[in-house]
């Protein structure tokens, strides 16, 4: 059976131009970038352009880049290295990562509107004396919607707070420019853009105030003790330079396929909705509710067919729950497990969109036959 | 697409893995599915290492998912807590409060296993399923009826906790083990190279640890955040005399001897329970002793409903000899009187009662 990838969001295969760049670096440039012997120089020299191509990617400097083991260290640190015992302000529809960290500290947590969207001034009404770190993602996992970013920078700069925000799901899908958004901290991750497992990174602007969550040696400018890992900072830097090479046209082929794969789904089958669709969103992502469906069953069923999609969250076991982003959108948990997210990415094409298409009309026709409520 | 898929709920069990791997042996286009029904993690305090009859623990879905590797079948873990909840937990925890002795195997079978879990698995594209259960399935052409019998392991037939199954739900249902000795069963796992060939056997009521379910009652209720109801009451004896005191009509069933705490001559034994009235009923094993009862809610499965008196053996709780009966018609069709033809001891509210002619499963119902 042949096998179609429509869950980019949850994580890339490997690009073919990063797997080329990393290969040798774990046989051949094997040094400890720490070490002071040729050995080591070699792998510095990796690892520090590896962190000029990330930051190029941001439009940041060198020195501001933090290589992390991912969006979840990433997200960590901006938290904790920066809460310093204070409040934190976030979003209730953030990525588990975020709300996990702030759920240790003081926080509170701002709504998101029907459409997807934070309101900046409920950030503004969430301010407390003691805030140290406001959160806001800039682009939402499940529905692709684009936040406000900039705008909240502008409060959190008024009340001298540093604000984060998690760009797993914006890098490589939308244009990132730290300083025009505004941050003092951005996440990343390698394995949503081509790069591996195992590898993020953690913009910190020149100045931000940021403990260390780990520690050991003085790895990082001592803000993430660890031997670095450079044959991950080597592939996260080949994306981020692919992607600034080719991200834009990528993004309006993804951008248009995304639109095919909405608007047949709109048009042939009866009762499907956008989730989010009154924002703006990345180009790759578009999660829709199918009423009277439970998406668990299409899920299977599309997995049976050879086509990937997401439902939201899986619990530790594995089966899935409701989405917790749907319902801080206001849907009822029905509503919330009626809808399935589809992510595109490089490898999709026209022909699979359209092959998607089919075998959806057909699953969804069949399970609401068997649904007795939905008639 | 290959032949169509056969959903096998797999529980992480040495039973439904063998079923698992029987029918992909058999060349079926098999799929395993696990039920998610309740999260351990919840009433952590009467949750301990030793707790046995544990249901979905994480361990089981990692052994399930072991077990659908090894055979190279699609495997997925379906999350139906919710429908647990409503559907088993909440009804167990309410018939204990309404002084009965609930089986929750049943209602789980009734409307998760083989409402819920079929629905799944045809939305899936699966029209038949597979469980680990000891019963048999056959296809009677003269009476046009898929008839259930007892399981060749007369020790493992499950066939007491299926009653409520109806006629389209057996259809499309396969008990491959129904024919089989559980040690051929284990061999079989061992064949097979499932290497859950060796784990205990898993126990009745599987989201109680211990079997503690008065402890898991309260917790429940703590945990609900439902005020402690008022439920300590005394222990009287027919004639009305209070023999002692007890701390909850859920503590006791019919027929229980232990835990009554009261120093008396000859034995005294729960005769019944009252929860109106917070009064648990004590008395010697003679008074336990009754020659009739009354069914509800009966489900005929390899006869029709049957408009005379029939003769049958019922069985009035799992590990109960079947007793010769007269099973009796009354004005409300799903509801027949049962006439033993010797007393019984401890017809106990809220359990089955389950009709069998010799092998066959006639049918069953609540008792009243």
């Amino acid at each position: 059976m042949q096998r179609f990838y429509f869950d980019h969001n949850a994580t890339t295969p490997v690009s073919p131009e990063v797997l080329e760049a990393m290969l040798p670096v774990m046989t051949e440039v094997y040094g400890n970038a720490s070490s002071i012997h040729h050995f080591g120089q070699a792998a510095r020299k990796m690892l520090d352009a590896a962190r000029q191509q990330v930051a190029d990617l941001l439009g940041a400097e060198a020195q501001e880049i933090v290589f992390t083991s991912g969006g979840t260290e990433a997200d960590n640190l901006a938290i904790f290295g920066a809460a310093a015992g204070g409040h934190v302000i976030t979003t209730t529809f953030e990525h588990p990562a975020v709300l996990g960290a702030a759920a240790q500290l003081e926080h509170t947590l701002v709504p998101v509107d029907g459409r997807g969207l934070i309101d900046p001034d409920e950030v503004r009404a969430a301010l407390r004396p003691n805030t140290k770190v406001i959160s806001v993602m800039h682009a939402n996992n499940e529905v692709g919607t684009i936040q406000p970013i900039h705008e909240i920078a502008r409060i959190a700069a008024e009340a001298g707070v540093a604000l984060h925000s998690d760009g797993v799901q914006a890098i490589g899908k939308i244009p990132v420019r730290v300083a025009d958004l505004g941050v003092a901290m951005y996440s990343i991750s390698g394995h949503k853009i081509g790069a591996p497992k195992g590898v993020g990174a953690l913009y910190v602007r020149k100045g931000t105030s940021l403990k260390p969550m780990m520690f050991g040696g003085r790895h990082e400018r001592e803000r993430r003790a660890g031997t670095e890992n450079v044959a991950g900072a080597v592939a996260l830097g080949r994306a981020a330079e692919w992607i600034a090479d080719h991200g834009d046209a990528e993004n309006r082929r993804q951008a248009a396929l995304r639109d095919r794969l909405e608007q047949s789904i709109l048009e042939r089958i009866p009762d499907t909705r956008v989730n989010g669709a009154g924002a703006l969103r990345v180009p790759n992502t578009t999660n829709i509710r199918f009423d009277g469906i439970d998406s668990d069953a299409l899920l299977i069923a599309l997995d049976l067919r050879g086509f990937a999609v997401s439902s939201g969250a899986a619990c530790s076991s594995g089966a899935p729950e409701p989405s917790h982003v749907l319902l801080a959108m206001g849907l009822s948990r029905l509503e919330a497990r009626s809808s399935i997210r589809f992510s595109l990415g490089r490898s999709n094409t026209i022909e699979q969109v359209d092959a998607l298409v089919e075998a959806l009309v057909e699953s969804v026709a069949h399970l609401r036959r068997l649904a007795p409520a939905y008639a | 697409m290959p032949e169509k898929p056969l959903a096998v709920a797999m529980s992480g069990g040495v039973d439904s893995s063998v079923v698992a791997g029987m029918l992909r042996a058999r060349g079926e286009n098999v799929i395993g599915l696990t039920m998610q029904l309740w999260n351990q993690r919840r009433l952590p305090e009467i949750q301990s290492d030793k707790a046995t009859g544990r249901c979905c623990s994480l361990d089981d879905v990692y052994d399930a998912r072991a077990v659908a590797q090894i055979l190279g079948i699609p495997y997925y873990v379906v999350n139906f807590e919710r429908d647990f909840e409503d559907q088993v937990v909440k009804p167990f925890v309410d018939e204990y409060l309404a002084g009965r002795t609930p089986i929750p195997c049943t209602l789980c079978n009734n409307f998760i296993k083989f409402d819920r879990f079929l629905e799944m698995a045809a939305g899936v594209g699966a029209d038949r399923i597979a469980t680990g259960h000891y019963a048999q399935i056959r296809w009677n052409p003269d009476n046009g009826r898929w008839e259930m019998l007892r399981s060749v392991d007369r020790a493992k037939d499950q066939t007491y906790f299926l009653f409520g199954l109806k006629q389209d739900q057996l259809a499309r249902s396969l008990f491959p083990l129904g024919a089989m000795e559980k040690s051929a069963v284990r061999e079989l796992a061992r064949e097979l190279g499932i290497p859950t060939a060796a784990k205990p056997d898993s126990q009745e009521i599987c989201f109680v640890p211990n079997g503690d379910y008065a402890a898991f009652i309260d917790a429940y209720f703590r945990e609900q955040g439902l005020a402690p109801q008022e439920v300590a009451g005394e222990l009287v004896t027919a004639d009305g005399k209070v023999v002692g005191e007890h701390a909850g009509v859920h503590h006791f069933t019919v027929g229980q001897r232990r835990g009554l705490r009261i120093a008396a001559g000859e034995p005294l034994y729960v005769i019944s329970t009252d929860p109106a009235n917070r009064r648990v009923t004590v008395g010697r094993d003679r008074e336990l002793m009754s020659d009739r009862t009354y069914a509800g809610s009966v489900n005929w499965i390899s006869i029709a409903a049957p408009a005379e008196p029939v003769r049958a053996e019922v069985k009035i709780r799992n590990k109960h000899a079947a007793a010769s009966a007269t099973l009796l018609p009354t004005s409300n069709p799903e509801r027949f009187e049962i006439h033993f033809d010797e007393p019984q001891r401890a017809v106990t509210p809220g359990q089955g009662a389950v009709f069998y002619s010799g092998e066959l499963v006639l049918g069953g119902g609540w008792i009243e």
